[in-house]
């Protein structure tokens, strides 16, 4: 069944479902160049439906490059990769068309995904009302916050029905208060909707906040090194004293590894 | 544990959440300006500030009786030599024949040149092969080929056609050229993870987020098919190709009747600034509004 190189892209397989999982990354390794550096090295995990993995790293740790492989933009070197279907992903910018107002961009999602006109627009609008945005239906992007983007983009992947939705940073660019809202929104959309959530972030505290399991890259090349499940119950805060406990401990491994590099 | 579903039953924003975050976005949204009416008026008004100028300045060198009537006649004199034409109904059919040609032959450049953008702007063998040919085909003044038109179709219609195609395509292409290559790599990358893909993607992706740059280039084709039908018209004259403002220049040059032919340049000017004012300059400012770029 593999392809040449070894390298394999398999979205939906039964082999999936026999181990329970939803996404299932073994052995993978990427190199952009053929006698360049290993950007990704022996990177595995496993993720279960329904299962929130956040991962963090410092610069170079190739998390971007692992989401674009697991969201099929790029081809793994060796290893393999299976997922639920084939993910959504979401990136640092909401990548809104901004030709299209707030519920046309929605609406975009469902026509990709062949749902028929008459029921798109009601859909849409549900959808926005989830990321409560019901009154930006006619909205063009620029005339929303970053924040309210961030949320359309949500509303967006959400619609496209996927059961993996990989986050590239998504919050990145917003501000404290902004962030820490959409934070919540995110955390009940995820227990809504029971969306598999691998989210990357180089905010480790975001990634105790959001995650049930958090798995620390190394740099150059970019390694899994370890793995905490978070035991906090929800509702939690960024800065929850358990929260801000389980992140000074990564934090402190995090530096470690940096340290390495000086 | 969540369900596995992803179906989704909405929440009503009274929750603590909704309040909180339209509580922040209200605060993060200012109120939209709209321009009043006052400035509205003005913007439309302006223009005529360069023509009361023109006309001023135009009456005054008539005051220094500088030169004869027969060589600069007076802002009267053509306007009277327009009325003489408009009651004899040539202005009208002049006029209106004119913008329909440009008008048919303008669709025409469109059907031939949105296919031929969309393949080069898709396909970089095709660009590196075809490109430079379109580049030339638009540094040529279409002028140029109206002798060879002549020789080949005669004195028709085919002949304006062939000119105004031949002005028209290559802006209207290497507009659409343009604007495809301008498309940010965010949008063709959401896109992809959309599940947009062949004629979908084309269709809801690349054309809308080009249009910028294509509706830079369909404005340039009209300039050029409006000039090419011109130099058409005023070359090949013939009382088969019907009346054309053209043609009512060229009857004015062979009368001598300095008045008829500044009232067919005035008119040929009229029809671009109209079709500017009317159609593409409306569709600049949506364009520029509704995506955020107007200042």
């Amino acid at each position: 069944m593999s392809l040449t190189g070894g390298a394999r892209i398999a979205p939906g397989t039964a082999l999936l479902e026999s181990e329970g999982l939803a996404v299932k990354i073994s052995h993978v390794t990427k190199r952009f160049n053929p006698n360049g550096p290993d950007v990704l090295q022996d990177i595995s995990l496993s993720v279960r439906p329904g299962e929130f993995v956040s991962l963090v790293g410092a610069s170079g740790c190739g998390k971007s490059t692992l989401l674009n492989l697991l969201a099929g933009l790029e081809k793994p070197t060796s290893g393999e990769i299976l997922t639920d279907g084939s993910p959504t992903l979401m990136f640092q910018e909401p990548a809104l068309m901004p030709w299209l107002t707030a519920g046309k961009n929605v609406e975009l999602a469902l026509l990709l995904r062949g749902v028929p006109r008459k029921e798109r627009k009601e859909k849409a609008q549900r959808l926005l009302s989830m990321v409560h945005l019901d009154r930006s239906y006619n909205q063009r992007p620029h005339e929303l916050s970053g924040g309210m983007r961030q949320r359309v983009a949500i509303a967006r992947a959400i619609a496209q029905e996927r059961k993996v939705l990989l986050m590239d940073e998504p919050f990145a660019a917003l501000d404290a208060i902004t962030r820490d809202l959409i934070h919540e929104e995110l955390s009940r959309i995820w227990k809504e909707t029971g969306l598999t959530v691998i989210f990357v972030t180089h905010n480790v505290r975001e990634a105790v906040r959001l995650g049930q399991r958090v798995a620390l890259m190394s740099s150059r090349p970019g390694r899994i090194i370890q793995e905490w499940n978070v035991d906090i119950p929800e509702p939690r805060r960024l800065d929850s004293p358990p929260v801000a406990e389980l992140a000074r401990v990564i934090t402190d491994e995090l530096r470690e590894e940096i340290r390495r590099h000086a | 544990m969540p369900d596995s579903s992803t179906t989704f039953t909405s929440t009503p924003a009274t929750d603590d959440l909704g309040q909180l975050e339209s509580g922040l976005d209200n605060l993060e949204t200012g109120s939209r300006q709209r321009p009043s009416i006052k400035s509205s008026i003005l913007k439309l008004l302006s223009p005529l500030i360069a023509i009361v100028a023109v006309i001023a300045i135009w009456q005054f060198i008539i005051y220094l009786q500088w030169q004869p009537e027969w060589i600069i006649p007076s802002p009267k004199a053509v306007l009277d030599s327009l009325g003489a034409q408009a009651e004899q109904d040539i202005l009208w059919q002049a006029t209106f024949g004119s913008i329909k040609r440009a008008a048919q032959g303008f669709v025409i450049a469109l059907l031939v040149a949105v296919p031929i953008g969309l393949a080069l702007g898709l396909n970089k063998y095709l660009r590196a092969i075809f490109g430079p040919l379109l580049t030339g085909l638009q540094q040529l003044p279409s002028v140029a080929w109206v002798p060879a038109a002549i020789i080949w179709f005669g004195l028709s219609d085919a002949t304006i056609y062939t000119v105004i195609l031949l002005g028209a395509v290559p802006s209207i292409a290497n507009g659409l050229i343009s604007g495809m290559d301008q498309i940010p790599t965010l949008y063709l990358r959401a896109g992809q993870v959309l599940g947009a893909t062949g004629w979908k993607k084309i269709r809801h992706i690349v054309l809308p987020a080009a249009w910028p740059g294509f509706l830079a280039g369909l404005e340039q084709g009209w300039a050029f098919a409006w000039r090419s039908l011109m130099a058409a018209e005023l070359i090949a004259v013939s009382p088969a190709l019907g009346l054309g403002l053209g043609q009512m220049l060229d009857i004015g040059r062979q009368l001598g009747d300095m008045a008829l032919v500044l009232g067919s340049i005035i008119m040929i000017m009229a029809v671009g600034v109209l079709v500017d004012r009317l159609i593409f300059s409306p569709l600049r400012q949506r364009t520029l509004r509704n995506r955020g770029l107007a200042r």
